[in-house]
């Protein structure tokens, strides 16, 4: 059996994980378009930040294909034939498989802003080599723009503060983060990111850029010496074309089987049902990509229990020691809980949590994402109780038993 | 494959098991001086709520959501299958915060800019769990897994 895995990062390592969990046999392959080992694609701000070096960002030890019998190819796949079950390297080269992983994660989206091509030092941040030009250039009197207060542009801007001569982060939103916080949440989190020195022009873009100069919207111009371009991504789709079901991502299910037999999609580059709503969605997280993988390389091995993934939107993120984590979607009534340091909001309707956000005080998180992602009805737990304090309290006392490892007929009868 | 595990209906509320895994965790010999002026953090951490109380700590779960979310590789499945966690790769995001069902991890006091939790003693002189071994109840004992709901 040969596999081939096109994408070396946490959805292509899942994959080759989960095939090994299944079986030792079968050639693997695994093909990486970035000349690196695989690395933790959300180090790079801590890289910058100095608090990684290359060899702590490694995702998996030195020996990892040795360990997994795997082969890794430091080239890129140009196109795949379905009717031959061949792919074409960009060296030429055509190669079978058998079974097929795209795992080819996503590219920064450049937004065509008139006089882009003006700015000399211009940017995005995704890769490790992005993230290498990038601090070749930091100076102590350098300013920075970044455009997009999202996930990217921020852990940029945490990444890079201490090394620059000041930053100013623009986006078309009228809150920071407004892909997964609310309001308030956002309020918070940007007054701690303005008090560490900060700034933000939100409600706003650039109308065009003149060398070192953006003129906004409103007409006001910002002297930068650096742009950094962190408006979103776009999955890498295109291998597929005309091959799978693509809509925004390439269409999946909880199997990570493509529409094409044999092929299989993971991570970033695809798009999945969100288990706390129900729809189809690009959900790019680095636990969705893992696990993803992992489900292909179980089912790509045909391992016997058939792995299906219950993904969730979910994040955890800090900046400058303020810890946000939140999940799921943010539908339903509302429960409040907040103080100087922390905020919590918890969503719910018909029975069920739908998503939370939890910005400082984040400890035991996680019961609350696993009350989404399993659909826990909540007249089954105490759920005023585990609304102010998650914990395994609120539930009876037979889950109890069962969660904290007691005996099979203690829990059934 | 031992685990420890809780029996709620022995739980005495003492703490005891979270002094013993804070101790264990200090490396010190004496428990007193271990543990004297200092605020604990321990790995096990006991619940409690209108006369109800048990321990929770980490599970070892076979199919470990904790692992597979690690943004780091620093959370690993250790060949006997403890849930290992490397300080020195960890940057505390909290990832397996927002993952662990249980609510099992906690982020290392004091900025120690990492996360902790339970590696049933592996890393420590002791072969028996220290909260096991300090509970004077019976309410967490150190068992083979087989005959028990795996998680």
């Amino acid at each position: 059996m040969r596999y081939v895995i096109i994408g070396n990062s946490a959805a292509g390592v899942g994959a080759v994980e989960g095939i090994r969990k299944v079986t030792q046999s079968g050639e693997i392959t695994v093909i990486s378009n970035e000349p690196h080992h695989t690395y933790s694609r959300p180090l790079i701000s801590y890289l910058l930040q100095g608090k990684a070096d290359e060899s702590k960002m490694k995702y998996r030890s030195d020996s990892f294909c040795e360990d997994n019998n795997c082969t890794l190819l430091f080239n890129t796949v140009t196109k795949i034939d379905v009717g031959t079950k061949q792919f074409t390297l960009q060296s030429g080269e055509n190669l079978p498989y058998d079974k097929l992983l795209v795992a080819t994660g996503s590219s920064p989206f450049v937004p065509p802003i008139k006089g882009l091509d003006s700015v000399e030092d211009r940017f995005t941040f995704m890769s490790l080599d992005d993230a290498k030009l990038l601090d070749s250039k930091l100076a102590p009197t350098k300013k920075v723009l970044i455009i997009g207060a999202g996930l990217i542009g921020l852990k940029c801007a945490e990444g890079i503060l201490a090394r620059v001569g000041g930053i100013t982060v623009i986006d078309l939103a009228p809150r920071i983060l407004s892909s997964i916080l609310d309001d308030g949440g956002a309020e918070m989190v940007q007054k701690h990111l303005e008090s560490k020195g900060i700034e933000f022009k939100l409600s706003s873009s650039v109308e065009q850029f003149e060398v070192n100069t953006a003129v906004l919207n409103g007409g006001e111009k910002i002297d930068f010496d650096i742009l950094v371009l962190a408006v979103g991504v776009r999955p890498n789709v295109t291998l597929l074309k005309d091959i799978a079901e693509i809509d925004k991502g390439i269409i999946v299910n909880a199997k990570s089987e493509t529409s094409c037999p044999d092929i299989y999609a993971a991570g970033d580059c695809t798009q999945s049902i969100d288990v706390s709503d129900g729809q189809s969605k690009v959900m790019a997280l680095l636990p969705n990509s893992y696990m993803q993988g992992e489900a292909a390389g179980i089912n790509m091995a045909g391992g016997e229990e058939l792995k299906t993934v219950a993904a969730i939107p979910m994040n955890a993120i800090g900046f400058f020691g303020m810890k946000v984590i939140t999940a799921g979607n943010y539908i339903g009534e509302v429960y409040s809980q907040e103080s100087e340091n922390a905020y919590k909001r918890l969503f719910f309707s018909d029975n069920r949590l739908n998503g939370y956000i939890i910005i400082g005080e984040v400890e035991k998180a996680g019961i609350y994402t696993a009350l989404i992602r399993d659909g826990t009805p909540l007249d089954s737990i105490d759920f005023r109780l585990i609304c102010e304090n998650p914990g395994l309290m609120a539930f009876t006392k037979d889950v109890r038993k069962l969660k904290l490892g007691g005996f099979e007929h203690d829990f059934i009868s | 494959m031992k685990r420890v595990y809780v029996n709620e209906e022995w739980c005495l509320g003492c703490h005891l098991c979270e002094y013993y895994c804070a101790f264990a965790g200090s490396g010190e010999k004496d428990m007193a001086r271990a543990l004297r002026e200092i605020k604990i953090s321990p790995r096990i951490r006991v619940e409690e709520h209108n006369g109800i109380s048990f321990a929770v700590n980490c599970r070892h779960c076979r199919e470990p959501l904790c692992v597979k979310s690690c943004i780091t590789g620093a959370l690993t499945i250790t060949d006997n299958a403890v849930i290992s966690i490397d300080g020195e790769r960890c940057v505390e995001c909290c990832t397996c915060i927002l993952s662990c069902p249980f609510g099992a991890i906690s982020r290392t006091p004091n900025g120690g800019g990492a996360i902790q939790k339970c590696e049933l003693c592996v890393k420590t002189e002791s072969g028996i769990p220290a909260c096991v071994q300090g509970c004077p109840n019976g309410a967490i004992v150190f068992e083979d897994a087989v005959g028990r709901t795996v998680v």
